[in-house]
């Protein structure tokens, strides 16, 4: 099982607090790898909030790719954040030669389109560099997204982090959100692009557990959208359908838990809205999850939410102060960063609730 | 001694021999009055028997005539293995052995007739879904379900399901209201009882699957369908509160439609469903058949016809093309319950059914509610032998094919695939239907199964299968006044519930070790097969 985990805070915080939110819940499993999700950046990055900034792990002939490619789609890099790595002998890590976390300009024609079309372009971009990079062998690309980094890496987190020196604690690099993962695929292969969280145009979202219903949602996303690519994890597939049920559809995201874990008919029937819930249920059933799991996830907006399986199978908590909310699969891990704490206010989200955080740490709760 | 003509028919002839031991025999009579197909009679034998008593050898000759019981040797009165004279002999002195020297089949098309049976195809009854193992099982990271203790929606949709984009689905605030109507959908129990019409079955069996329908609603919650079949229901029935339960089916004969429409303006409740046949897997391309012999007064009365063999045609007649014709029949079959109950379609499957699937998944109107496949062992109540056994198609690839021809467009689930022909042939209905759910079924539909359950014994190896004649020994398939009393109504209608809930029990044995609260739709990575052409037809894995 996955240890996931996400903090939330109303002041930047160094990415060195998630790893301390990850490594007490290391316990029993095998701790692969470091994964995270950075969004609402400060520090280097704090002036380019509008620009779209490209995450690559590649090879040096990758990274030459990368600079063609995006030369002849008229984006311009306007900075770049190169990590001061160490390269200790004996760090547990699969590095790769070449770590890019690169801000854009938009191409001049794209300067006065709608939010939606620049979405759009930077996703066909991303997807673009992802194949470009596939075919060749030669890197993996995470996000190209304003204001948002991810880092992605295999090994141990603790050497991961001193091999991109995220133990020593500066304002260079920091964020008010950031979605953390430590483990990488234990089903099947090892694959960077396995690794949570996912993220697809502005939402990011990390699940540990497993999806029985990963066959019958992967055939079904496959057609949805150009973006529901991979499939190389079954939690990409909370990703797509949380995409898909806010951005395609654009429907109030407490339909979001309606779609994954619907009701049983029985307790439709009873509901006054059980026409509207009676044809989400027909007509998404093939974005059904079953298995046991639980969700992390970080919206465009900034907002994040959590929520389980409709069987209640996989745990999760919430914990706050006034400044600074966590969530992670295990409760140590809170314990660990927020140790003074109320913890009577922590959350424990039953099997059919939601739980949702805006950007002034305002938990909103409901029950589908 | 007689005569013998190379050419005459004896008993040796025929596909099955009466194995008859005198000597048990009390002459009590029950065997030939049991045998509806008058294949066997009393008769006299003589007997010639020599003795001797004596120390020394004096042997004496005595003559005798003893009454026995002897199989006729006639082709119009063969008997057809059905077993009813060994149930009812008392001494078990007689009992039918199937003869693998029969000549039947080169004897018995008299005439220049084809030759007419019921049942299911006697060739072709190799079962692929027992190739199929339900192989992903639940350990560790992802735990099974316990099948008692958990809570299952066990429900398939019967309707026209949308797109997800299709939806007239628009915020208000927080919530999502629907701006108009949608296509319904019932969502019912994923077994269908299929359809088999009053007139293929007595009014007694009909009655009997329509009591177990009504009892495992009304007592157990289970929200099972039964389809009419083509033959018009009885009045009382459309106009009680039971017709709920029942899917109207419309075949090319279009029989009993007359009184269905009569009926209309007195029905108190749509009903379930309207089930268009267009063909039917036990004898594709061809009408559905009702011999004279079966159409008795009360089956006139049905279906507003005169004493005649009755064949519908081979397909629904249209001005333009059966496209045509289909379309026309979904409109108005749409329009005269005012678009509250779902229409759905029923075809055999066929080479061609993936183009006749995209065809109804493209059509722009929406309407098709369900694409009902019905492969080669379907059962019929009346068929040439020939269709029966040589033409059709398997239902598993089919099925599989035609999901994920929806699956490559992005609409699986949108006209809800219901499979049927053959499932639950060796009496596990559970797995099966588990089976193809898994390859893309929403649901399956049982009928010659139900008559099993109700007595009929026939089977694929040409046991009786003599559902035409109107002679059916267990009352079942005739409207013979005498004969449909040996049917037991209440009896017949328990051994439905009884199979109904263990089958339920099944289910959920079978969906809590995959871990699964719902119906596993597509979900073909929980099968595998040690065969490695299903595998690769069907795509699913290959185990060994």
């Amino acid at each position: 099982m996955c240890r996931i985990g996400a903090i939330k805070s109303k002041v930047p915080f160094h990415p060195s607090k998630a790893l301390y939110l990850m490594l007490p819940q290391q316990e029993g499993h095998d701790n692969s790898g470091f994964a995270m999700v950075m969004q609402d950046l400060y520090g280097r990055f704090a002036e380019y909030k509008d620009k779209p900034l490209l995450s690559v792990a590649c090879t040096q002939k990758g990274n030459k790719l990368i600079e063609d490619f995006m030369d002849n789609n008229n984006f311009n890099p306007v900075y770049e954040w190169i990590p001061n790595i160490s390269k200790r002998p004996g760090l547990d890590i699969k590095a790769m030669p070449y770590y890019i976390f690169r801000a854009y300009d938009y191409p001049e024609h794209y300067a006065d389109t709608t939010p939606e079309a620049k979405a759009e372009l930077l996703l066909d971009i991303r997807l673009a560099l992802r194949e470009l990079l596939e075919k060749a062998g030669q890197g993996y690309v995470y996000s190209f997204w304003p204001d948002v980094l991810t880092l992605k890496e295999i090994g141990d987190p603790r050497d991961i982090a001193e091999y991109f020196g995220l133990w020593k604690e500066t304002d260079e690099l920091t964020a008010k959100n950031i979605v953390v993962q430590c483990r990488q695929n234990t089903n099947y292969d090892i694959v960077r692009y396995a690794a949570h969280p996912f993220f697809l145009q502005g939402y990011t979202l990390c699940a540990n557990g497993e999806n029985t219903f990963y066959t019958k949602n992967k055939e079904f996303q496959k057609s949805l959208h150009r973006g529901y690519i991979g499939f190389e994890s079954d939690s990409q597939n909370f990703l797509y359908t949380l995409h898909y049920v806010l951005h395609e559809l654009k429907w109030p995201i407490k339909y979001y838990k309606h779609v994954i874990t619907p009701l049983p008919f029985a307790e439709i029937t009873t509901r006054s809205d059980r026409a509207e819930l009676t044809a989400i249920r027909q007509s998404l059933g093939h974005l059904e999850i079953n298995g046991p799991n639980t969700i992390i996830a970080m919206l465009p907006s900034g907002d994040m939410m959590t929520c389980c399986d409709s069987k209640k199978l996989r745990p999760v908590v919430v914990g706050r102060d006034e400044n600074t909310l966590a969530i992670a699969s295990e409760v140590c891990g809170i314990n660990t960063i927020l140790p003074d704490r109320d913890k009577t206010l922590d959350i424990y989200p039953n099997e059919r609730e939601v739980v949702l955080i805006n950007e002034r740490l305002e938990v909103e709760r409901w029950k589908q | 001694m007689e005569t013998v003509k190379m050419q005459d028919v004896s008993v040796i002839d025929l596909p099955w021999k009466i194995e008859y031991q005198s000597d048990r025999c009390t002459m009590c009579g029950s065997c030939v009055a049991t045998c509806t197909f008058n294949a066997i009679e009393a008769g006299v034998e003589r007997r010639s028997v020599t003795v001797s008593t004596g120390h020394q050898p004096s042997p004496t000759q005595r003559h005798s005539a003893v009454p026995v019981i002897r199989q006729k040797a006639s082709l119009t009165n063969a008997c057809v293995g059905c077993g009813m004279c060994e149930k009812v002999c008392p001494n078990r002195a007689i009992r039918p052995i199937r003869n693998l020297d029969s000549r039947q089949n080169l004897l018995a098309r008299t005439g220049g007739a084809t030759i007419k049976r019921g049942g299911r195809t006697n060739l072709n009854s190799d079962r692929t879904l027992d190739k199929i193992i339900v192989g992903r099982i639940s350990q560790m990271t992802d735990p099974a379900l316990d099948s008692e203790r958990h809570t299952f929606d066990i429900l398939a949709p019967f309707g026209r399901v949308l797109s997800p984009k299709e939806l007239p689905l628009a915020a208000v605030g927080n919530d999502l209201k629907l701006t108009t109507s949608t296509p319904p959908v019932n969502w019912i129990y994923p077994v269908i009882f299929s359809d088999m019409s009053i007139g293929a079955l007595s009014t007694r069996a009909w009655e009997a699957i329509a009591l177990a329908t009504a009892y495992l609603n009304e007592k157990h919650n289970m929200p099972i369908r039964m389809c009419s079949g083509e033959g018009g229901m009885p009045v009382k029935l459309m106009q009680s509160e039971y017709l709920k339960y029942t899917i109207l089916q419309i075949a090319s004969g279009h029989f009993g439609w007359n009184r269905i429409i009569k009926a209309m303006p007195e029905m108190k409740v749509d009903p379930a469903g309207i089930l268009i046949k267009i063909g039917q897997g036990a004898k594709p391309g061809d009408g559905g058949l009702l011999p004279a012999a079966k159409v008795a007064p009360h089956v006139q009365a049905i279906r507003g016809v005169p004493k005649a063999d009755l064949m519908s045609p081979p397909n629904h007649q249209g001005l333009y093309s059966i496209e045509e014709s289909v379309q026309k029949m979904f409109l108005s079959m749409n329009a005269a319950f005012k678009f509250r109950v779902p229409v759905a379609i029923k075809c055999a499957a066929s080479a061609t059914s993936v183009s006749v699937y995209n065809n109804l998944l493209r059509d722009p109107y929406k309407i098709c509610g369900g694409f009902f496949l019905d492969g080669i062992q379907g059962g019929t109540g009346a068929a040439n032998e020939v269709s029966l056994d040589h033409t059709g198609h398997p239902i598993v690839s089919k099925v599989r094919e035609c999901y994920l021809a929806a699956v490559k467009q992005g609409s699986q689930g949108q006209i809800p695939l219901w499979a049927g022909g053959g499932v639950g042939l060796t009496g596990n209905a559970a797995a099966d239907a588990f089976k193809l759910l898994c390859l893309g079924a929403n649901g399956v539909f049982l009928g010659k199964m139900l008559i099993q359950l109700c007595g009929c014994i026939g089977n694929e190896q040409g046991r009786c299968n003599s559902c035409s004649t109107g002679k059916c020994p267990t009352g079942i398939c005739t409207q013979d006044p005498h004969l449909v009393r040996r049917l037991d109504i209440d009896k017949a209608a328990q051994n439905i519930v009884d199979y109904m809930l263990a089958l339920d029990a099944e289910l959920k044995k079978l969906m809590a070790p995959i871990g699964n609260s719902t119906l596993p739709v597509g979900r073909s990575d929980a099968l595998v097969t040690t065969d490695k052409a299903i595998a690769d037809k069907l795509n699913i894995q290959y185990a060994c």
